[in-house]
Formats: C-alpha cells, structure tokens, sequence
C-alpha cells in the first residue's frame, strides 16, 4: 500500500541552527501516527512544514503519491491538510460557525447567509456528537470547546490529513475523552492522522505508529505501537539516563537570605543562602505570577525582606538594585531586546554601575564584558554586534542569563521556565551555571513544569496547586509521586503516572 | 547525544557584511551621488549660498527630526509638533509684546513646549492613550490655543534682540543652522553614548522585555516626549524670529515632513532602531528635493507629488533591505 503521507528527508535551518536534519517517515491513512520527542526535538517544525507555515529547506512532503510544495497555509489546506495547533487559531471575535466556515460562508444575492451556514455546522457538530452552539461568540467558549471548533473546521475542509500538536495540554480528564474517541472516528472514516504529545499512555491509547524525533533527527518510527516498550520509548527520546544532565552538587547552605511573605495568598515561602528552591505546579498554578510579584513586575502588598532588610521592589528596576533578578518566562516577549544586539542585551542593566561622569558609556567595556560572556557561557554567535533575535532560544537564554551574572550585587536568581524549548546541549550549560551561582551563596528559585528539571536540580521543592503553595518537599522527600499528589486536583491523577506525562501535566 | 551543529557561514556572513554595509550607508550614497549629479546638471545649486539656504530651509525640520527619531525608535509617535511651533511662537511673540523682555519670551515658549510635550507622554505612559491619538488630540487643542491666544491674528514682533537670532550669521553660517547642528552632535551623542538613548531603543524593541530588564519604561517615555516639546518650542521661536511675528497657522503639515525626514533616514516605525547619521541625510534629502525643484521651477503642485514620491520610495527601499537581512 502506498503511503498516504511520507517525509523524505525533510530538513529546515534557521541562522545558526538546522532544526530539522533529514527526517523521513511514513504515515498512512485509517491509522495514527504518533510522533514524540522532547522540547526542541522539532515536532512542531515538522508539523509546521506540514501545515505550510514553513518552507523545508531539503527533502519532499508526499500526500497520496504526489509531492506538494506549499508556499503557504493556504496551500496545505487545499492540498487537504489541516493542523490542529496547539495555540488554536481562531477569531474570538466571530461565531462557531464564521469560524468554521471562515472563507467559504455560503451566500445568498452576495450577502453571508446566516441561516445556511448555521444549519451546515450544526449538522457537522451534531454528526460529531458535540453540542455546541453555532451562534456562540469563539471568545465565551473554553479551550476545549474551541478545539472541537477547530476540528469541526479541519472536518469541514474535508481534510485528509490532520495533524493535532500536543491536543490535550490544557484539557480535562472528560474533555480529553471526547478528543479521544473523535480522534478515532476520524481514524475509521480513512483519515491519515499524526498525533504529537508527551503523554506516552495517550499514545498507547491512540496510536498504531509512531516516530520518535530527537534534536531535530528522526531516531526510529515503530510500525506497531502496542509493540514497543515504555522504557524503549523513553531512552529513544531522551538517548540517555534521564537524570545525569542535571549534574546535583551537593553544596553547603548559608542563613536564610530571602523571606517573601503576604505578596500572594498562601504563598509565603523562604530560600537560604546558596540554595536552589524549584517551583513545580500545573499550568496556571500561579508560578509565574507570584515570581513576578517578587520582582515587583506587578503590584502586591505582601513583603519582601532580603538579608534582613525589606526590599521595595515598586519595579523591577528597584528590584534589580536590591539584588533580585528575573529571567522571565516568556523569552521572546519579556526576556530579549529583539533589535538590540547580543551585546546589548547583555550590558542593559549592569552598566549604569560603571558610566563615565554618571552619564555616558564604556563602550569597550561592554564590548570586552560581551566577549567574556559568549565565550564562558558558550554563547554561538556569529558575532557580539548580531542582532539576538537571529540567536536560538538557548543562546537567547544564556544572554539574558549573562545580563544577570553581570550584575555584580546579584543575591536572588529568578528563573521562570529557563529551559523551556532549548536544545539539549544548552540545557546542561544553564544547569551548570546555575549550579555556580548557588554556591557562590545566591539564592536560586528555579520554576519549572518539567518535573525531572525540578527534582533534578532543586534542593527544595515547593509545588503550587490554584495560586497557593501547596507543600515543600526537602529533596530526599521530592519523589515524583510526593509532587503530584500535591500539584494535581485529587480526580485526574489517572492519567499521569510516568515523569514524561507529568511534564506534559504541567 | 548528537549535537547540532553550527551552519558553516563564511560565505553569507561576507555577504551579510556587505548587506549590512549597504543597510547602514545606503541613504548617505545616495545621497552622495544625488548631490554629485545635481552640482553638475542644475545651475546655481552647487554654491556656498544656495547651500547654506538650503540648510537653512530645513533648520526647524532638522531640529525637531532629532528628537522625533528618539520618539520613533522607542515606538511612539508625535503628531502636535507643527501646532507646538505654532504655539510657541506666538506666545513667545505676545510675552515680547507686553514684557519687552526676550528672555521671559523665550522662556515662556520653551515652557509651553516643555507642558505640551510632558502632557503627550504622560498620557501615553501612565494613562496608556495611544500615542497617535494621544498627540492627535493635544495637535488639535494647541492649535486651538494658538488661534485663541493670538485671536486669530498674527503677533507682529519688533524687538532687534529677538529678530537677530533668525539672521545672525556666525563665520558665514545662519544661527538656525548652527543650532540644528548642535542638536544633531548632542542627540547624537545621547542616542550613542548614554543609557538614555540605548533604553529608548530598548523600549522600542520590546517595552515589557525592556522593563524586566531594569529600565524605567514610564518616566523615559515622559523626558523623550518633554525633549520633543522643548525642542519643538525652540525651533518655533526660531521660526517667530526668522519670519518676525508668531503665526497661529505656521507649520500646518511639519509634523509629516518631520516624520517624513525620519523615515527616509532609515528610522523603523516599529521602533528600536535609530541612527542619527541617517536622520541628518533624511532631513538634507527633504531640503535638497524642494531646493532643486524651486531653481527648477517646478510648479508648487508637482512638488507635492514628488516628495510624496520620494518618501515611497524610501520606504520600499528600506522593506527591502529588512527582507534581504531576514533571508
């Protein structure tokens, strides 16, 4: 049988970095196929390519035979494709149906025919078993109830190939049943579907195939899914024992130095001197927010004290010269000067310490001070004059990272998801880094929805569950099952039983 | 483990460079050969006189480009500049009227510009107005006080002191261009060379990025538009000075000449990237086009079409510098 959609060699580059280096697979139609792999294996640079957002830079996409050069989205879904992202893609603004029917709304005497185009998605929905209504504006639905919109659409464009990316990260127990068994009836009506997530049972649950993408290469597809053994799957994805990147050192511990207290309810937490504290909790389990909070981002009326000393953190800027620290959650939005270069984004904050007559700049400090950092932190680089947003995620990271370690007063790291999306390679540079700054008497609160992250690193591990900080656990306690039992709502601790479903958990 | 590796870049980073080097220096070349050609092709333009009228002729736009680049790179945008001048001077010119004093005149002009300008960016900092529709507004309310104050009416001016500085010439060169000229070196210098101007290009290419990195997003924005005001002010007395009266309608339409000069000097509405080399030749271009097109004779009308033409063009130039840099 000829393969419904085959990857031949597909590779895309971004400056600095080949994302994606020859992937080749097969996947046919009436069956799932499962693709998995960690942060930054290039899943979703696969399925964007599927999808037409991204031109490959090498290799073919093969739909039924034919090979296919999308140009755009739009020609994907012409070519009958549709992909379920994991940020859906919708107008909140419009109702189920103009969403579904977005394009192609049927018309009367040139006008949108209301009625028609209600009774057309009504039908669809209906078919579907899910009852929506079709007039309902996509911005007072829930996650959930959009994501049937979506697959209502992809259903619409009669799509032959739909790929769902990481479908049930912000679903419940129940919602993520109705996903399942729609899935499945998509696979018996003949359709090729590719299925991306972390969550292994699921894909025991759901898929016949599945290929395991690591660093942007494919390291094996097993025919059979129900074959393969759980242990095979993980040390395929992670190609090592999981926990020796983390690199703990055990290292003496000072006076408690930070004592956050009333900055959000329940929340009162505590770090000593060159301790690392993770923060572990489901999404928005209010992790990010309360960081924020200590960093005076956002307003509060709790307190922080310091060494002793209350620090009034009114804005960042007052935080950073008490010695608090952020790397932000977002890298993108929050964390880089997008058109400032590496450089730049390094010297922003510590050189108001060194200017000449209090106003103007030591350009070849800067200069030497940037050198410094791209070679200690293993910054890749063409240049310290390169514009960052051209750097990979990680070599972001490590920017905004040396902008910290340049200040030379630093006593509170924050770091809010510092791995998130990044390589590997990187990842151990940052632990390592981490690591230093704790033993040279820093505190360090690391938060993190990677379980194995936080209990691979962390000292301590506060876990937060609905905006308060539901039990800290001493590293010796901080089993996998100690932090779930506390970061999860006691119903829907069923589906996540193994570390990798937890970081999908998260 | 394997790692991923490096793109071997030699060859496009060479070409990168040059790419680059053509993004940084473009204008100015073209504005070299446009100079060149037009010394040689249209009389009377290449003299020391003709020049200097030139420079002249764009003096006020020249000042007021300097601070509307800092105003452009950290995202925002100032459109009650030309009604500022106006304002300016005619209070300037009433002050003189009453007082007989040039320094309460001026005074009072560059606090007037000063207020406006505070005003335009505490709207857009702390009370988060859009910044086109915050200065549309306060462009709308200074003309409005321009007329009312000046009950419509020009402000004749008489007082020697007070004209001398439209037509005092310091080794040859007009008062108003050497002052355009001083903005040029101290803005440039405050772009360059402090953590002023680096944080106003960091507030353009992402404010929230900018305020989690220690920078005081708010009370920048309000000195970057209460420089924008004083130096408006300023360029307004000039122009009282030079035309001796404060006219309540004097520079209707600045705001997009100025805006206009910034552009073609390479500055991104989307913020975040300046240079005030490219500024200077943006505003030189602006003069030299209407220059020429007056010792050609073009009719007024075609001049119209022609600046707009250029400023197209500039920008079309500049997209296609940003998608060859992107690749």
């Amino acid at each position: 049988m000829a393969p419904d959609l085959r990857f031949d060699d597909v590779s895309k580059r971004f400056p600095g970095v080949v994302a994606l280096g020859g992937v080749s697979f097969e996947a046919h139609a009436g069956a799932v196929h499962g693709l998995l792999g960690e942060n930054g294996a290039a899943k979703s640079t696969l399925v964007k390519i599927l999808g037409g957002q991204y031109r490959p830079d090498g290799g073919s996409l093969q739909i039924g035979g034919r090979e296919c050069h999308f140009h755009s989205a739009a020609d994907a879904i012409a070519s009958g494709v549709a992909i379920i992202h994991q940020e859906l893609q919708y107008v909140s603004e419009l109702t189920v149906a103009e969403n579904v029917l977005l394009g192609r709304l049927p018309t009367r005497f040139g006008f949108v025919d209301r009625a028609a185009a209600q009774r057309l998605v009504v039908e669809r929905l209906t078919a579907m078993g899910v009852d929506l209504d079709p007039g309902a504006h996509l911005k007072d639905l829930s996650i959930a109830q959009r994501q049937m919109v979506e697959i209502c659409k992809a259903v619409m464009q009669d799509a032959q190939v739909i790929a769902f990316d990481e479908p049930t990260s912000s679903l419940s127990h129940k919602e993520t049943e109705i996903l399942f068994r729609l899935v499945k009836e998509l696979r018996a009506d003949g359709r090729t579907l590719i299925y991306i997530s972390h969550r292994l049972e699921e894909l025991y649950a759901l898929c016949d195939a599945c290929t395991v993408l690591r660093d942007g290469r494919k390291i094996v597809t097993h025919p059979v899914m129900a074959e393969v053994p759980r242990e095979r799957l993980i040390s395929d994805m992670v190609g090592r024992e999981l926990s020796d990147i983390y690199d703990y050192r055990p290292r003496p511990m000072g006076e408690t130095r930070l004592h956050v207290q009333g900055v959000a309810d329940g929340c009162d937490f505590t770090v000593q001197a060159g301790e690392i504290l993770g923060f572990f909790g489901l999404i928005g389990a209010g992790r990010s927010e309360l960081m924020r909070k200590v960093y005076g981002a956002d307003r509060h009326a709790g307190s922080v004290m310091l060494d002793g000393a209350q620090v009034a953190a009114t804005d960042p800027a007052a935080a950073i010269a008490a010695g608090i620290v952020l790397c932000p959650e977002d890298r993108q939005e929050q964390g880089i000067l997008p058109t400032a270069s590496v450089a730049e984004n390094i010297n922003i904050s510590c050189r108001r310490n060194e200017l000449l007559g209090g106003l103007f700049l030591r350009h070849r400090q800067e200069a030497m001070r940037a050198d410094d950092f791209i070679k200690r932190l293993h910054i890749k680089t063409p240049h310290r004059d390169q514009e960052i947003r051209l750097l990979s995620g990680g070599n972001q990271q490590k920017a905004i990272l040396a902008r910290w370690l340049a200040e030379p007063d630093m006593k509170v790291l924050i770091l809010d998801e510092p791995t998130r999306g990044i390589d590997v390679g990187a990842k151990n540079d940052i632990y390592n880094i981490i690591h230093e700054v704790a033993a040279r008497g820093c505190c360090v609160i690391v938060v993190s929805s990677e379980l194995p992250e936080v209990l691979g690193i962390a000292d301590r591990v506060a876990v937060m569950r609905d905006g308060r900080i539901a039990g800290t656990l001493a590293r010796a306690d901080a089993t996998e099952t100690a932090v779930l039992s506390l970061a999860l709502p006691d119903s829907t601790s069923d589906l996540t039983s193994d570390p990798i479903s937890a970081r999908r958990a998260a | 483990m394997s790692t991923i590796p490096l793109t071997s870049n030699t060859a496009p980073a060479l070409q990168r460079r040059r790419q680059a080097l053509l993004g940084d220096y473009g204008m100015p070349i073209v504005y070299a050969v446009l100079f060149g050609v037009l010394s040689v092709t249209v009389e009377n333009f290449f003299s020391l006189a003709n020049v200097l009228g030139l420079m002249l002729s764009v003096a006020q736009i020249g000042m007021v480009a300097c601070t509307m680049m800092l105003c452009l790179a950290s995202r925002d945008f100032d459109l009650s500049v030309g009604s500022t001048i106006a304002f300016a001077g005619v209070l300037g010119a009433i002050v003189l009227e009453r007082s007989g004093s040039v320094g309460l005149a001026v005074t009072a002009g560059l606090g007037a510009g000063a207020i406006i300008g505070a005003a335009n960016g505490a709207l857009i900092a702390y009370l988060r107005v859009n910044a086109l529709i915050a200065t549309l507004a306060t462009m709308l309310m200074v003309r409005g006080l321009a007329f009312i104050v000046s009950q419509g009416q020009a402000v004749g001016i008489a007082n020697e002191t007070f004209i001398s500085f439209g037509d005092t010439r310091l080794a040859g060169i007009p008062l108003p261009v050497l002052v355009t000229g001083a903005c040029f070196v101290v803005f440039g210098v405050l772009l360059n060379h402090t953590v002023f101007g680096r944080n106003t290009l960091a507030i353009g290419g992402n404010p929230e990025a900018a305020r989690l990195a220690g920078v005081k997003v708010e009370r920048l924005r309000v000195i970057i538009f209460l420089l924008q005001g004083l130096v408006t002010a300023m360029a307004g007395l000039i122009l009282a000075s030079r035309i001796t009266s404060g006219q309540p309608n004097a520079a209707q339409g600045f705001e997009l000449d100025v805006i206009s000069a910034c552009v073609l000097g390479g500055v991104s509405l989307q913020g975040g990237n300046a240079r005030i080399f490219g500024v200077l030749v943006g505003v030189l271009i602006m003069g030299t086009v209407e220059n020429v097109m007056n010792l050609l004779d073009v009719d007024a009308f075609y001049q119209y079409l022609m600046r707009g033409l250029i400023l197209l063009a500039a920008v079309l130039l500049d997209q296609l510098k940003a998608r060859g840099g992107r690749g």
